[in-house]
């Protein structure tokens, strides 16, 4: 009889045991509610928030990334416009590419994306993002452990990121 | 539940092509509506691609990717028949995972 108990209790905390926890952190004020809160797990909170070229090529561990010119823009534009939705397209030639990000200098979070690119997959993506002025996009690749950047200016005739 | 994805897979010479659209509002958390609260950001935070169980591309994305995002990319190694997944995840728990067989 004993061990049926505890069994329920158990299970009880293990599917309850974590929202309750939540709840109380939530209770206490430490997490408000409606934070955006990374749910998926692994997502990169803080290269997401981080503002400036510098701060986010950092947070994403890229010290001090080498200018290169190995970088195909594509049918990237050089005016866009309508800054909601501005096609950026990145082929990079570099050698043994791992990753290729998006970052807009001027947006209010420049990190746009991180792609990670397994081997047998072309180092080559194309997207659109939003931006909200003109400003310099960078393509930042790492290649080999190595950082590298590239960058292309894109004015905008009509901002994109809402208000 | 989001719109499904629409998905085109075509083989271009010995590579596979991925062309994807997804449905998402990826809200950026920065817009007010009209009685002037913030709009919650709602966004898609992780992609995953796969084809043969094998992934052929992941991606985190921030804010800043368009309203109902759009995707191409390439690889090597499928031929026609074979299915490409593609799956995402947001910031709020919802996902969304579509398929489509690789056009010869």
């Amino acid at each position: 009889m004993t061990q049926e108990i505890n069994q329920g209790r158990r299970s009880a905390l293990k599917t309850g045991g974590a929202t309750a926890v939540f709840g109380l952190f939530i209770a206490a004020g430490l997490v408000r509610p409606n934070t955006a809160l990374a749910q998926a797990a692994g997502w990169n909170q803080g290269a997401f928030a981080a503002k400036g070229v510098d701060s986010t090529v950092k947070a994403l561990g890229g010290a001090t990334p080498a200018q290169t010119k190995d970088v195909n823009w594509g049918s990237t534009p050089e005016i866009a416009e309508n800054g909601a939705v501005v096609p950026v397209s990145i082929t990079s030639s570099i050698p043994k590419t791992e990753s290729i990000s998006i970052l807009v200098e001027k947006n209010p979070n420049t990190l746009s994306a991180v792609f990670t690119i397994p081997p047998g997959t072309d180092p080559s993506i194309s997207t659109r993002v939003k931006m909200g002025e003109s400003s310099a996009v960078y393509a930042l690749i790492k290649a080999d452990g190595k950082y590298y950047v590239a960058q292309r200016d894109i004015k905008v005739t009509l901002g994109g990121c809402g208000g | 539940m989001a719109d499904p994805m629409r998905i085109r897979a075509k083989m271009e010479g010995d590579k596979t092509v991925v062309r994807v659209l997804m449905s998402h509002e990826m809200e950026t958390g920065q817009r007010k509506d009209a009685a002037g609260k913030t709009i919650p950001a709602m966004f898609i935070q992780e992609v995953t691609a796969t084809c043969n169980g094998k992934t052929v591309l992941s991606a985190q994305w921030g804010t800043s990717i368009s309203k109902n995002p759009y995707l191409q990319f390439q690889f090597s190694g499928a031929k026609a028949g074979d299915k490409v997944v593609v799956s995402w995840v947001d910031s709020k728990g919802d996902k969304r995972s579509d398929e489509a067989a690789i056009a010869a």
